[in-house]
């Protein structure tokens, strides 16, 4: 379990980080938490020659908001993200999830931009910056450039960034009061999602005016279920309104099959969870 | 001096070596660093079946810090050494010789193909990529019964067959009880089962460690291991090593499960290392290297037949085994399934039986010895298929095991598989339990739950197990043909200044021998707990022992401590009277003082310690010494046995299985440490439970282990288990003085039927009979959607998590 030899920068500021991104050539691998990516290099999946380490760069850390957004620095921690008071004001279902990420080891040291741009289908702020309809800022060689998180995420582990870009930043639109909630399910507390759902709801009397629903290691990538969105939109939040709307969260979706789950046991989950998740959520 | 008022034995006492070993900061056999010290590391074969056509070393050889790159060739140019195997348990059972390094043939994914030696560690991993190894592929084997079908491919040409032996046992032939087939052919009611052991993986916390120095007085070896004193006799004999040339110390280990009961061919081959290039070496395996390399467990086919009347009395067992060795046979690994053979009858009466195990060679790491080592398999297959009979009575199934099981009084009893127990009493452990579970009431709640058709379903699974251990009478060993007797050894040094030394020939790998042998000297001698030190483990001051499995430390290991103390108080007593001018037969020994009877003269065993040391005025002929050594050999195992009950909830949408609540009644005999007892309990049930849950080492169809990581290879923590409800009672073994019984592997035994037989019990209304382990969320929703037994997985890969990882995206861009 030593990760083989390999060549380390750490620059001090984004320019700097994408100029050593460049000058190391295709064969470099940015390191933000290292949560992710150290098991790979010490089993030797990937022997990358030289790793860009983002942690001492200050403007990649913290939250602010920014009119009706917050902005999320790509090396803000899971652990203050967990804890930021703007964060659990207007973007509740972000802290949900990252509750539920891992343990508090790897909470304190994995990064939230660190996890985004890793894109595994099973890491669980994917969906719920998808639900929120996040945008990525990043940063390359041509300047910087913003995607939508519906446009970023483009199959198992790549992003439409190019390897010479890095994450910057994360723009989350502010839901404030919306109800929030994330439904995870694995088989020990530390695994991955085998299937999750991050929902959130903003309701008018007694009435959802507005859904977004992500779904977690359904597909290549994280997903929408709009059919579960379209339903609820205009009904009164009754478990039988839930129930019915949560039957169309598997629509459309694709996902991988493993030895905890194959395709048909996904789905049920995808609609079990999801009507868990909405009425968690406007039980919250 | 502080003579104990209350006896430490019984008190819940905080273990001596908790600090060390909870920071760390001790003596691993992996931060051992000697002058000159070089590196080891294994390139593993990537094939679980091939022939060897190559293996070019060339360009591993130039790399940079690269010392030496050997083969087995290099190693063993004769191709005559084997790794040896103790426990033949038939004469012509099928022995292949497993090479130190594979040698013109692989014959399990992760068997060690070549050693890089290196000045640092990563300088030789680096050069494993290095090595060009060319490799025919044979058709591999996998499955037992794959393995035995007429045409299979063979693992080892050279047996003509997979099968490594067949071992039978049959009450009616043995006289001990009638004859099963005709107790079969004349039941009222027969059940029949198939029950699947799925293959575990011990996962110790310490990967396998060994560090040699040939530079020292003597070839000194020191390993992460169970067994030092086996490891030296074997090693000796293995490689032609005088044994008195040989020292092999285990330092402090982190855990073993009997994972670490092995001669290892990387000690073998760190040995052969050492002394080719006259410097000391270290092998340190990676946690992938340990899951594919290090011995597995369990890996059983189970056929149950069970016979019974009307009235729920058994008349008969049938139990015919399939038992997976793997690729080659371990230490004991043969013999591992037989232990088993005297537990299938667990608790209960059975007056016919019949047992026959066939062990099977396939292309996969091999097995032996996991905690409880045949037994946990044999406690699963009773008690589930008591459940199964229950159900097709009809009956309430604690009322079927209690109209079975042997009657307090009616101890010592012998049983159908010819062992004798001493004592029990599963009456008082089953009603303790009942009252903590409040059974009636989650009884009610599950009829509740059912009819109102809840979609969250409660079961209740029942274990009353009970478990030979303390392993073992050298007679009952030897009528097994094992290979060593089941003895253990302790010595006590009273030195001058009245502090002990205690030497145990057990060696601890986390159970808390320090403490408890403590507690047992500060009783037999009157010594402060604390001034008594325990030392174990190294076979220059530990120099005679049979180490540590089978839940022998105390009831063997612990019993010589008493013997050695008791020799050194008669040691004592002559001295003692001489210093107070009094008859030995006027002494009389407690809490530490010889004292007159009837007077207030008394001296210290500290003070006659110190005359002896003196010897300036001994009794004629006396030897200068208090000093004794003793070894015990049991007559008779231990046989702790409990209550366990589980409360599972499934969630019937998704197949979730949470255990709500989870009572255990154990009875161990006298307890020395309440609070050791609680904590081996405590992480046996962890393990028990994911076996049941979570554990299982699955193989793709060319052999590789896709289960390979802690992300793949699931073990539970903490939030994922219960709070467990543990009380005992306390019927004390009548085949030792401390009447103590075996406490290591008792949660472990007893759990994993408790659990699956709740889950069982919780879906039984759907149809449902069983469910193959891990109950894992989809075969328990599949099994309820099809109201019948649930196959395994769709796939033969892991689920999730690292496994996951694409080798070429991988990585956190």
């Amino acid at each position: 379990m030593i990760p083989a030899p390999f060549d380390y920068v750490a620059p001090s500021t984004v320019d700097e980080a994408v100029r050593a991104l460049v000058d190391a050539g295709e064969d470099a691998k940015v390191i933000a938490g290292g949560q992710s990516l150290l098991p790979v290099l010490r089993m030797r999946l990937a022997a990358p020659t030289t790793l860009v380490d983002l942690g001492r760069i200050a403007e990649l850390r913290g939250v602010r908001e920014d009119g009706d957004a917050l902005v999320i620095g790509s090396m803000t921690t899971h652990y203050d993200v967990q804890r930021d008071p703007l964060i659990g004001e207007h973007a509740a279902l972000l802290a949900r999830a990252t509750d539920t990420v891992a343990d508090p080891q790897v909470r304190h040291r994995g990064t939230f931009g660190g996890s985004i741009a890793h894109a595994d289908p099973a890491g669980d702020l994917l969906a719920p910056a998808l639900a929120l309809d996040a945008e990525m800022l990043v940063a390359g060689p041509a300047g910087r450039r913003t995607v939508p998180a519906a446009d970023f995420f483009d199959d198992f582990f790549t992003t439409a960034m190019s390897p010479e870009e890095i994450l910057v930043e994360v723009r989350v639109p502010k839901h404030t009061g919306w109800h929030a909630h994330y439904e995870k399910f694995n088989r020990v507390a530390q695994a991955w999602s085998m299937v999750a759902v991050a929902a959130t709801v903003r309701t008018e009397g007694g009435t959802i005016a507005e859904a977004r629903v992500g779904l977690t290691n359904m597909a290549s990538v994280p997903v929408r279920a709009r059919g579960v969105e379209q339903a609820l939109v205009g009904q009164a939040a009754t478990p039988e309104t839930i129930r019915a709307a949560a039957e169309h969260a598997a629509e459309g979706t694709n996902p991988t099959v493993d030895g905890n789950a194959d395709v048909e046991y996904r789905q049920q989950l995808a609609r079990v969870l999801t009507g868990r998740a909405i009425s968690a959520a406007m039980a919250g | 001096m502080t003579s104990t008022a209350e006896p430490e034995v019984g008190r819940a006492r905080l273990r001596k070596e908790d600090a060390r070993l909870i920071t760390g900061r001790t003596r691993w056999t992996d931060n051992m660093s000697l002058p000159g010290m070089v590196h080891l590391a294994v390139l593993r074969s990537t094939e679980a079946h091939a022939k060897i056509v190559s293996i070019d070393t060339s360009a591993a050889k130039e790399m940079p810090g690269v010392i030496a790159v050997l083969t087995g060739d290099d190693l063993d140019p004769g191709g005559q050494l084997g790794m040896p195997c103790a426990w033949p348990i038939s004469p012509d059972m099928k022995s292949p010789r497993r090479p130190v390094l594979a040698q013109g043939q692989v014959n399990f994914a992760g068997e060690g193909v070549a050693v890089v030696v290196a000045r640092s560690a990563a300088e030789a991993e680096d050069a494993l990529a290095s090595i060009d190894v060319e490799y025919d592929e044979l058709p591999v084997v996998l499955g037992m019964e794959n393995a035995l079908a007429e045409d299979a491919p063979l693992v080892h040409e050279e047996l003509g067959t997979n099968r490594n032996a067949l071992w039978v046992f049959d009450s009616g032939e043995a006289g001990s009880g009638g004859d099963v087939e005709q107790a079969i052919s004349e039941a009222e009611v027969v059940v029949k089962r198939r029950f699947r052991q799925q293959r575990l993986v011990p996962a110790f916390m310490e990967p396998r460690s060994c560090v040699v120095d040939p530079t020292a007085a003597q070839l000194t070896m020191w390993s992460a291991t169970q067994v030092p004193h086996i490891l030296k006799t074997m090693a000796a004999l293995t490689l032609g090593i005088p044994e008195h040339k040989l020292r092999v110390i285990a330092p402090d280990v982190g855990g073993g499960f009997g994972g670490k009961i092995a001669v290892l061919p990387e000690e073998i081959m760190a040995l052969l290392v050492a002394q080719k290039l006259g410097k000391p070496v270290k092998w340190t395996e990676s946690r992938s290297e340990s899951m594919v390399a290090a011995h597995h467990g369990r890996d059983q086919i189970q056929d149950l037949t069970i016979a019974a009347r009307r009235d729920g009395t058994v008349t008969g067992l049938k139990v015919e085994l399939l038992a997976d060795m793997g690729a080659y046979l371990g230490l004991v690994g043969p013999g591992v399934p037989i232990l088993g053979a005297f537990m299938f009858n667990a608790i209960y009466k059975i007056p016919a039986y019949h047992f026959a195990c066939t062990n099977v060679f396939t292309n996969t790491t091999l097995t032996d010895a996991y905690r409880g080592a045949g037994r946990p398999e044999a406690t699963f297959g009773i008690e589930r298929i008591m459940d199964e009979l229950a159900a097709e009575l009809g009956m309430e199934p604690l009322e079927l095991r209690e109209k079975n099981w042997i009657k307090h009084e009616e101890f010592p009893y012998t049983t159908v598989s010819t062992l004798t127990y001493d004592s029990g009493n599963y009456e008082a452990a089953t009603e303790k339990a009942k009252q903590l579970f409040d059974y009636d009431g989650l009884r009610r709640e599950q009829r509740e739950r059912r009819e109102r058709g809840d979609p969250v379903q409660l079961g209740i699974g029942i274990s009353t197990f009970t478990e030979m251990c303390g392993l073992a009478p050298s007679r009952v060993l030897g009528s097994l043909d094992y290979g060593a007797g089941g003895w253990e050894h302790s010595a006590i040094r009273m030195l001058p200044t009245g502090k002990v030394e205690v030497i145990t020939g057990s060696s601890a790998h986390g159970q808390g021998h320090e403490t408890a042998w403590s507690q047992i000297v500060s009783d037999q001698l009157g010594i402060p707990f604390e001034d008594i030190e325990v030392l174990h483990g190294d076979t220059q001051s530990s120099h005679k022992g049979l180490d540590t499995y089978g839940s022998r430390s105390l009831a063997v290991g612990g019993i010589a401590v008493v013997k050695a103390a008791e020799k050194v108080v008669a040691k004592a007593k002559p001295l003692a009277a001489h210093m107070m001018e009094c008859s030995e037969d006027d002494l009389e020994f407690a809490g530490g003082k010889f004292t007159v009877r009837g007077t207030d003269k008394s001296t210290t065993i500290q003070d006659v310690a110190f005359a002896a040391f003196m010897a300036h005025d001994l009794p004629e002929g006396m030897e200068p010494s208090l000093d004794a050594e003793a070894v015990f050999d049991p007559e008779n195992f231990s046989f702790p046995h409990g209550t366990h009950l589980c409360a599972a909830e499934v969630d019937t949408e998704t197949g979730r299985v949470a255990l709500r609540s989870y009572v255990c009644v154990d009875d161990v005999g006298s307890v020395v440490n309440p609070l050791i007892v609680e904590g081996q309990i405590h992480g046996g049930l962890a393990q028990g439970i994911a076996q049941a849950l979570f554990e299982e080492a699955v193989h793709d169809e060319s052999g590789t282990l896709t289960s390979g990581t802690f992300a793949d290879y699931l073990l539970p923590s903490a939030a994922d288990l219960p709070s467990f409800t543990t009380d005992r009672t306390e019927t004390p073994s009548t085949t030792n003085p401390l009447g103590v019984k075996g406490v290591g592997e008792a949660g472990t035994i007893a759990s994993t039927p408790a659990v699956v037989n709740a889950v069982i019990d919780a879906v039984r209304h759907f149809g449902v009979n069983d469910i193959e382990m891990p109950l894992t969320p989809m075969r328990v929703w599949q099994a309820i959607r099809t109201g019948a037994s649930a196959a395994g997985g769709p796939g033969a890969e892991a689920g999730g998590g690292l496994g996951s990882i694409d080798s070429a995206q991988g990585g956190a861009r």
